[in-house]
């Protein structure tokens, strides 16, 4: 039997009870036993129980306490990239940066495309996870935008949704067919919007700045065009379709347009879309650590795209973690691998670019990173804290400041642009099915 | 007074003192040109390695001339001919270059930001002999150089760029350096060869070339790369000489004393017109000349800012 655990006087912030209080909480059988103001105070455990290896009890005075931070795009690389990243090195990154569970994307080597695939990330998932792993399926055999892949087979085996992440289903009617396809299934597919030939070889926003540095741009356009084709089909299918890691501000308009017309669609946008603008590449003299895709966008975007936090346009804050050896960065900017670590950053970029700034509450934030996700992918015992759910807790200090480091990382990609910057909010604890997987800032 | 920077990598980040000290310091070395013997002690002990992963023949060769006029060693890696063609990283190679005492490296490179890298890991100072689409500092130091020699100051002069400015590192560098030091600079080509936000380096853009070269105390014509109309940016060769080729008749509309520049090599009767190229207006042959000095000036300033003395001072003593 699991240690009881008392967490205490901690600012709980529920998304569903939609408001934030300090209360105790008490974590039985890796389920949430019972949330209430000064069940911690005299008596921690209650009938009489003393801390100890039966009793763990957690002061949380001063911190935020959220239901378990649910990342809904992660690149754990296994199996086949194991030097840039692997199951156990990723989700222990996820546990310092305050995730419970991530949903592994499925672009390894070979993708994730069959049961046998999905099986295998669950399996080492068990044996070397420290947060709980939801396995991601591919929309097309091995991702090439030919023919779909088995996505029933996957699903029964556990596959949570389904992603060509890393490349666009080109073909329109392929993704018609794909989208009409998983509504029998019940799972979404997450769209990574990208016009290939629009994007025509750019390395970098299309702007000011990549006028300036000589580098090929990328136009909005060339994400726009994709999110208009799949919201429609969305509206002519019917099925749900989740838009991840969108960048720009005709994006969000796009979105708008969807949702007004009651397309079931969702969308994603990442810590770092919300913080750096593209002028981050001139800042940082072309450091490829500030390549990704999509790429950082102009300013006006970034304010899109936090006004689209504020107002609920957007559902919910994924990381796109995709780590790197450092050789694949240690290049010049257009050999680069694009991809940004983001998963121990996360959690610090939005308490300082949103919450600190006023586009988010804490309420807000564990909607966006935690509620959203979980009911993106159906886990009704996920993303609240209300008694019976999964005993899944992310514990924050608000005030903490920090510098980010990445050689201290617990992820092998170091490639952040983020690196050295000043950042306040910190994971301190991280607590998966009751049990402490992070404790003081500290892998336990 | 040498440069106070380790590298030279763009023109944006390079203040008008700096322009100007290497401006001045090219007049001053240019006078060696000219001599029976073409040597000066200056550089003696240092060396400079050439890096090249373009084709190129004016801006090597001149670097290399430049360099051995001053008594540098120079020596020359093409990258066909080298581990390159065996898969070595621009890291390793710059290492191993550097790792044989080499002061100074000059790189062309087809990306933009390679020499930024080089400059972070290598203690020689790196000099941008161009960049991807980025920038070609030497270039636009020489053509500015060339301008100021014929007319005497860039201050309020109306320079009109002609051709493909969003390919064009040469424009880049020009646009910085022209800007700074107070010309009136104009940029003219087919709308899809123009880059965005280009009028926020401080240029004024039109479509019209007629536009452009109204008026013109300088009209530089940037080299067309033919095989861009295969990726749909212009219809055909003849259509852009239609448009865009800068011809006798519409240089008619420049001033009366107006120049005429190209950084080469030329696509005579696209982009330029043989008979102009050839005329008494044009300072194509010049610019190769001031290419030399300037990058005399820009060795010399990175490299022999030592105790030795100034340029003038031992250029004047090997006189003859």
């Amino acid at each position: 039997m699991k240690p009881k655990l008392v967490v205490k006087n901690g600012l709980v912030a529920d998304p569903l009870a939609g408001k934030s209080k300090v209360q105790d909480i008490v974590v039985e059988n890796g389920r949430i036993a019972a949330v209430a103001p000064g069940l911690g105070e005299g008596d921690p455990g209650g009938r009489g129980q003393e801390p100890g290896p039966d009793l763990i009890v957690i002061d949380a005075s001063g911190k935020v306490v959220l239901p378990g931070l649910i990342d809904a795009h992660t690149h754990l690389r296994e199996p086949g990239q194991e030097h840039k990243e692997d199951i156990a090195s990723g989700t222990a990154a996820a546990a310092v940066g305050g995730f419970t569970t991530v949903a592994a994307m499925p672009n390894t080597d070979p993708v994730i495309d069959t049961r046998a695939g999905v099986e295998f990330v669950l399996k080492r998932a068990a044996e070397a996870g420290r947060v709980n792993v939801l396995p991601l399926g591919a929309v097309t055999k091995g991702q090439k935008g030919a023919e779909l892949a088995e996505m029933g087979d996957m699903a029964e085996a556990g596959a949570v949704a389904f992603s060509d992440d890393g490349r666009p289903v080109t073909g329109s009617e392929l993704m018609r067919c794909a989208l009409e396809y998983v509504k029998m299934l019940g799972r979404p597919i997450i769209s990574h919007c990208e016009d290939v030939d629009l994007v025509n070889e750019g390395v970098m926003h299309q702007g000011y700045w990549s006028t300036v540095l000589g580098l090929r741009g990328v136009p909005a356009a060339a994400e726009e065009v994709a999110v208009a084709r799949d919201v429609i089909l969305a509206g002519l299918t019917g099925s749900r379709l989740h838009l991840t890691h969108l960048s720009t501000a005709g994006s969000m308009a796009l979105l708008r347009w969807a949702k007004d017309r009651g397309f079931p669609v969702t969308a994603d946008v990442t810590p770092h879309h919300l913080a750096l603008t593209d002028e981050a590449v001139r800042t940082l003299d072309y450091d490829t650590d500030t390549k990704v895709n999509p790429p950082l966008r102009a300013s006006e975007d970034v304010e899109a795209l936090r006004e689209a936090v504020r107002s609920g346009l957007v559902d919910l804050i994924a990381t796109d973690h995709a780590p790197h050896h450092f050789d694949d960065k240690d290049v010049e900017y257009n050999y680069a691998a694009s991809g940004i670590s983001g998963l121990e950053t996360a959690v610090a970029v939005v308490v300082t670019c949103l919450v600190r700034e006023g586009f988010l509450d804490w309420v807000g934030l564990a909607r966006m990173m935690s509620l959203a996700p979980a009911r993106l992918f159906g886990l009704e015992s996920k993303g609240t804290l209300k008694v019976g759910a999964d005993a899944d807790l992310t514990i924050i200090d608000p005030e903490a400041e920090w510098t980010v480091d990445p050689a201290a990382f617990a992820s092998k990609g170091r490639n952040t642009p983020f690196k050295g910057m000043r950042l306040r909010g910190r994971v301190t604890e991280t607590i998966v099915g009751g049990r402490v997987v992070l404790l003081g800032g500290k892998l336990v | 007074m040498p440069l106070n920077r380790k590298d030279v990598l763009t023109l944006e980040d390079m203040s008008v003192e700096e322009m100007t000290l290497i401006l001045d310091t090219a007049d001053s070395l240019k006078e060696i040109l000219g001599r029976d013997i073409k040597k000066v002690p200056t550089l003696r002990g240092r060396s400079v390695m050439t890096l090249f992963y373009e084709p190129s023949t004016r801006t090597r060769t001149s670097f290399e001339m430049a360099g051995k006029y001053m008594s540098a060693d120079t020596a020359n890696i093409a990258t066909t001919t080298s581990a390159v063609v065996k898969g070595e990283t621009l890291k390793d190679t710059a290492w191993t270059v550097e790792a044989m005492g080499i002061d100074c490296i000059v790189m062309r490179h087809p990306i933009a930001g390679a020499p930024h890298f080089l400059a972070r890991i290598c203690q020689a100072s790196i000099i941008n002999a161009g960049d991807g689409m980025h920038e070609h500092p030497t270039q636009g130091l020489l053509d500015m150089f060339s301008i100021r020699e014929r007319k005497g100051t860039l201050r309020a002069l109306k320079v009109a760029i002609v051709g493909d400015i969003l390919h064009s590192r040469v424009a880049r560098s020009n646009i910085w350096g022209l800007t700074k030091m107070g010309a009136d600079v104009w940029v003219t080509g087919p709308s899809t060869l123009m880059p965005p936000g280009i009028e926020r380096t401080g240029v004024r853009t039109t479509f019209r070339v007629e536009e452009a070269i109204e008026g013109a105390d300088v009209v530089m014509v940037l080299r067309l790369q033919l095989e861009r109309q295969k990726k749909g940016l212009f219809p055909s060769i003849r259509e852009y000489s239609r448009l865009f080729g800068v011809t006798r008749e519409r240089l008619a509309l420049a001033k009366q004393d107006f120049i005429l520049m190209h950084p080469g090599p030329m696509n005579r009767g696209v982009e330029i017109a043989s008979d102009v190229a050839d005329s008494e207006y044009s300072l194509i042959t010049d610019q190769v000349t001031n290419g030399v000095a300037v990058r005399m000036a820009v060795l010399y300033l990175l490299l022999g800012g030592g105790p030795e003395g100034s340029a003038q001072a031992e250029g004047g003593g090997e006189k003859r």
